[in-house]
């Protein structure tokens, strides 16, 4: 049994060095966004940044600052900022659009799927302030629903970086990726789960924890819970595996089915609405694979209102205590 | 009719020739296929024709030159006329128009992107084209292109709120590379314009929002030839061309007939609608 907290540098199934380290905050995934766009900026012309009216927020303006040329603030027209993003990717540039995701996903879902899915252009999304973490804004300003929206376009890659470094590494990523990608990022400062340095791959799942005997599978800022809930069962006698699956969209089906294999029960644990999110899309490889027992955690048929992000999280289950539970129905 | 060399300026007998001969091929498909939209197909015959026959700069051998105009059909059911005219031109066979509509076609009831040589957007999810068109056309004014942008939009889709997102946007970049056409035929899916949700006055509104506006009738080769090809209408603005059209054009049985937005034309139907077209030769 390994005590303390455990850190994965390696792609799964790979040897994995583990570290111990007392929890540290690092940046909001949101910020890594921004510092990954100014650094894009610079290496890639063809790079091009589309907000609608909230640069502060999604920071985005780190982009704007540096290069103002390449930089366009729609004003607050999320139909029109992502049918033009379209039109940016078929002359040749890479656009990343940006805005909080409950307004980037959810208003323009119909411009998503016939002016960037269907032609499947090069168009990156960002949403911002995603979940209900961002807090006391409520619940109009919460996606809760925006990685099932994601998911179902088809083609579409779809990324949860649950800390910045995984952000930074993600977004960079996505600008060298041909097709659609959704990024997801959140409001608050996140605990750091990544060694600086370290190197992330579309569709390859970071096993962050080794263990035998149930697997979390987990996203976004979930991923530091699942941590902390394997370090309670420790006591508990459960060996808890823990997964980041920072790409739900392709799924990495070789870490799940690995999983449901070697530790014969699996919860998943995302801040979205458990229909069509981490949970369905896991289930779906779990059944088709090797069925297991399963639990999941995330919201469950609700709207959240307002709140700080540590109040809401406790009221809707998205703790690690919520995850230990949801570990002890399936053991 | 392929061999017509592009962005050449105006040739108001070819364009005529290529309008009928747009017509035609709709009747027949929207027939075959007992497809509907052949009003609107109809009424912006003519304009493709003058937009095909010499105002785009287009080359059908190789459909993605980077430094060609843009043309988006934003009002993608009105795809059998697009079709034609692209089939006409060289982008693809004409035998590809026997197969619209039908399991497996390239061609399907509305504007797909993938897969047709010439189509610039996926469209027929109304209200999009214009967007895509700001964005294409900002995109080309950046990097100081040469390229200009053409959308082509019905009057019902002017419901939708994106298109005023996008009517907004323009004028704030100063896109005068794009161009937008209004296939004004005041017929919608179910009922007039009027009835349904009136757009009056269309080009004080387009003006108000800062577009430089030309009405003309679209069925004027003359007009359109004069509206098409002195553009922009006013440098540093985008321009607006509002066609007035006739919703079944050419065909008279057809013409400013509510029941022509969904109806195919049966054998009797097409028999003497092409006989009518033959006529007016």
């Amino acid at each position: 049994m390994i005590r303390g907290r455990t850190y994965l540098v390696k792609n799964y199934l790979e040897e994995f060095p583990v570290t111990t380290r007392e929890k540290k905050m690092g940046l909001a995934t949101r910020d890594a966004y921004g510092l990954a766009l100014a650094e894009l900026g610079k290496e890639n012309p063809n790079v091009v940044v589309l907000d609608g009216d909230v640069s502060g927020s999604t920071k985005s303006r780190m982009f704007a600052k540096e290069f103002p040329d390449r930089f366009f603030n729609f004003g607050i027209a999320e139909a029109n900022l992502v049918s033009a993003a379209a039109g940016f990717a078929s002359c040749g540039k890479i656009p990343f659009a940006s805005s909080f995701s409950a307004f980037l996903m959810c208003k323009t879902y119909d411009q998503l799927r016939m002016s960037v899915a269907n032609p499947h252009l090069n168009v990156k999304l960002c949403g911002s302030h995603s979940g209900i973490s961002l807090g006391q804004d409520g619940a109009s300003q919460m996606a809760v629903e925006d990685i099932a929206l994601a998911c179902s376009l088809p083609k579409f890659t779809v990324l949860v970086p649950s800390d910045e470094i995984a952000a930074r590494a993600l977004v960079k990523r996505a600008a060298k990726y041909q097709g659609p990608v959704f990024i997801r990022t959140s409001r608050p400062n996140t605990p750091l789960i990544y060694a600086p340095g370290e190197s992330f791959e579309i569709g390859r799942a970071k096993l962050l924890r080794p263990g035998k005997d149930v697997t979390v599978i987990a996203i976004g800022m979930m991923v530091w819970e699942a941590l902390e809930a394997a370090e309670l069962c420790v006591d508990k006698g459960i060996d808890v595996r823990v997964i980041d699956m920072h790409t739900v969209k392709p799924l990495d089906e070789a870490a799940v089915i690995a999983a449901a294999k070697e530790t014969g029960a699996i919860v998943t644990a995302e801040e979205h609405l458990i229909d069509g999110g981490l949970g369905s899309r896991v289930a779906q490889a779990v059944v088709q694979n090797h069925p297991v027992p399963m639990e999941f955690v995330g919201l469950k048929n609700t709207y959240a209102e307002s709140g700080t992000p540590a109040q809401l999280f406790e009221r809707y289950g998205l703790t690690a205590k919520a995850i230990v539970e949801a570990i002890e129905t399936v053991c | 009719m392929g061999a017509r060399k592009t962005g050449i300026g105006s040739d108001m007998q070819w364009s005529e020739a290529l309008a009928k001969k747009i017509r035609c091929h709709v009747l027949k498909m929207t027939h075959r296929a007992k497809s509907a939209h052949v009003g609107t197909s109809l009424s912006m015959a003519d304009l493709l024709a003058v937009l095909y026959g010499g105002v785009l700069r287009v080359d059908p051998s190789s459909p993605d030159w980077p430094d060609r105009d843009r043309f988006i059909l934003s009002k993608g059911h009105g795809c059998a006329s697009l079709y034609a005219v692209l089939a006409e031109r060289g982008f693809f066979p004409l035998a590809w128009l026997d197969d619209f509509y039908q399991d497996g076609s390239h061609l399907a009831g509305h504007v797909t992107h993938t897969g047709v040589p010439g189509v610039d957007a996926s469209t027929g999810a109304l209200g999009h084209g214009l967007s895509i068109g700001c964005g294409m056309a900002l995109a080309g004014q950046r990097d100081s292109q040469s390229y200009r942008v053409f959308t082509l939009l019905s009057d019902g889709e002017c419901d939708e709120g994106s298109i005023w997102e996008a009517v907004l946007f323009a004028p704030h970049h100063r896109l005068d590379n794009l161009v937008a056409i209004v296939d004004y035929n005041k017929i919608q899916s179910l009922g007039t314009v009027k009835e349904v949700l009136d757009l009056d006055p269309l080009a004080v509104k387009w003006e108000s929002f800062g577009w430089a506006v030309r009405e003309i009738d679209g069925h004027n080769f003359g007009e359109i030839e004069d509206a098409l090809t002195n553009l922009p209408i006013r440098t540093g603005q985008p321009s607006c061309v509002i066609a007035h059209t006739v919703k079944g054009k050419g065909v008279s049985a057809m013409e400013n007939k509510l029941l022509w937005h969904y109806r195919s034309p049966d054998e009797e139907e097409l028999r003497q609608a092409l006989a009518e077209l033959e006529l007016s030769e």
